[in-house]
């Protein structure tokens, strides 16, 4: 701690960025990270004043939102920043989410995965393990989705152009569209608590290198090989 | 509830028991449109009682002024021209909610108490509890509902539920000088349109028909039509019922299911972690550097 402050102070020093310790791996760009936090954030608020349309028994969300209908003027907007910045940010990833065979032999042992039984469990060789892309174009479907029948559904500048036939189903949809978020989302935040040092992936950006030897052992191997240059970049690891 | 008369029956959105100490009757509107000369007296005398006034529109080319039902015109009288048995018959039909007994809107509607039924069988909207979202206007087989732009609130007829809750008639029944409307218990309604079908057979009108639909349940609006078989050349539905979308879309068992599901991952999340402990990598090793390139860790390194 007193070299790295001593060197942020020393003039000709390289600038370095406060806690950027140079034996972790960065994993995912500021703008990636903000990009995320905005999309987690908008999921936050948009799963509790949907959940309050979704069953009276949630009703009461309502009030975090200034009740009944000043929610109901709030969640179309919200959703539709959420599909915006995801879709913005998921740009930047779906390189790294194609599923290759070795995703499909490792997904078929996730199972095994899930109870620790590494041994059976094949190497991860991308970014991603085959469970992370699996999230995330289911991800990339149910928002697409939600968006979709979220139009439809958005009164008053949408939805009087639709059918009342258009419109309960677009009802349907988004109902099952948006359990099914819910139900992705709530294995996607478990996931990351329930592997230790995957959230700092996402609150700082890196990770440690003996976190991606073990995860990701062939991002690893790309991210340190010498022969790319400057695997410390961000967005790194394609 | 203070009101007898105003007791509720089914409330939108609320895991409600209705109160079920006293019956109260039934009651039902009577539009014989055999008898109705479409003076619109009915379609003043609502928007008179209930304070609306509907812009000023433009003639469309029919005596329907204005061309349609709005959140200021809760009954509306609508002219047809069809051509029924080789002549031309000029058809007048009264607009406006039916009151159904199993309603659409009610069922649609996901803000609590914003669309109650009451005991005596009125439909009516409570707009203070309104969130603006359209659902009912989906959910009614009878296109009513009016969504107001001002306000994001929706209105229709109440049946004058104010009027009845202290034993008067709606205001429409009070204006019709021909008699084409009625009020009463329903009972009283069925039994006044069967005597009148038996006059209109006998006058030559032998599709007269009543117009209760059983689809949603049967409804607290009852028209006598002298061309009974075709109600959708009066713009009625045929056979109208709340439908399987609706159903599907609102039902109570899947969205109860659904809580129950999202509820059960978060505990299976808290079970997993109980059991099988956090997943951890093995610790940096301290001569580990950029570039050492071997990469896996031994297998049972995480434990």
């Amino acid at each position: 701690m007193a070299t790295t402050e001593k060197s942020v102070r020393t003039p000709r020093a390289p600038a370095r960025i406060h806690g950027d310790d140079p034996s972790l791996l960065r994993r995912y760009s500021t703008g990636e990270r903000l990009a995320h936090w905005g999309v987690a954030i908008a999921f936050v608020l948009l799963f509790l004043s949907g959940l309050a349309l979704f069953h009276p028994f949630f009703f009461w969300t309502s009030a975090l939102f200034g009740g009944g209908q000043l929610m109901r003027v709030l969640h179309p907007f919200i959703g539709a920043a959420l599909a915006a910045l995801f879709y913005a940010y998921a740009a930047r990833l779906w390189r790294d989410n194609r599923m290759t065979p070795g995703d499909w032999s490792w997904a078929r042992r996730m199972l095994a995965y899930m109870n620790k039984h590494y041994n059976v469990v094949p190497e991860v060789e991308g970014k991603y393990n085959a469970g992370q892309k699996l999230m995330y174009w289911s991800m990339i479907v149910v928002i697409a989705a939600l968006a979709l029948s979220g139009v439809v559904l958005w009164q008053p500048y949408f939805a009087p152009a639709f059918s009342s036939t258009a419109r309960k189903l677009a009802g349907i949809v988004h109902a099952v569209s948006a359990f099914i978020m819910f139900v992705g989302i709530g294995i996607h935040v478990y996931a990351a608590y329930w592997t230790k040092g995957s959230m700092k992936a996402m609150t700082r950006g890196t990770v440690t290198r003996a976190w991606a030897r073990m995860h990701h052992p062939g991002w690893y191997r790309r991210m340190t090989s010498p022969s790319p240059p400057a695997p410390r970049t961000s967005g790194a690891g394609r | 509830m203070a009101l007898q008369s105003l007791d509720i029956k089914a409330r939108s959105a609320s895991t409600f028991a209705p109160p079920s100490a006293r019956t109260t009757l039934e009651v039902a509107k009577l539009i014989d449109v055999s008898r109705c000369i479409g003076c619109k007296a009915c379609q003043a005398a609502c928007m008179e009682w209930n304070d609306l006034r509907d812009a000023v529109g433009v003639n469309e080319g029919s005596y329907t002024n204005p061309p349609d039902l709005s959140d200021q015109t809760w009954t509306l009288m609508r002219f047809y021209e069809e051509q029924i048995q080789g002549s031309l018959q000029w058809l007048i039909l009264k607009d406006g909610c039916l009151h159904c007994a199993e309603p659409g809107c009610l069922k649609a509607c996901p803000a609590p108490g914003a669309i109650v039924q009451h005991s005596n069988g009125i439909v009516d909207f409570h707009e203070e509890s309104c969130i603006g979202c359209g659902y009912c206007i989906s959910g009614c087989p009878f296109n009513i509902p009016r969504l107001r732009k001002e306000d994001s609130k929706v209105y229709k007829c109440t049946l004058c539920s104010d009027r009845v809750a202290v034993g008067l008639e709606p205001a429409c029944i009070k204006a019709c000088p021909t008699q084409a409307l009625s009020f009463g218990s329903k009972e009283t309604m069925l039994a006044q349109a069967e005597h009148r079908l038996t006059d209109l057979h006998e006058r030559g009108f032998t599709k007269a028909a009543v117009y209760d639909p059983q689809g949603v349940g049967g409804t607290h609006v009852v028209y006598v039509l002298p061309h009974g078989d075709r109600p959708e050349a009066y713009g009625l539905p045929k056979d109208p019922s709340i439908g399987p979308l609706l159903a599907v879309w609102r039902s109570w068992v899947s969205r109860s299911l659904g809580v129950f599901t999202m509820f059960a991952v978060l505990v299976a999340g808290v079970f997993h972690y109980m059991k099988v402990g956090p997943l951890e990598e093995p610790r940096d090793e301290p001569r580990d550097g950029p570039g050492d390139g071997q990469g896996r860790p031994p297998r049972d390194a995480s434990s």
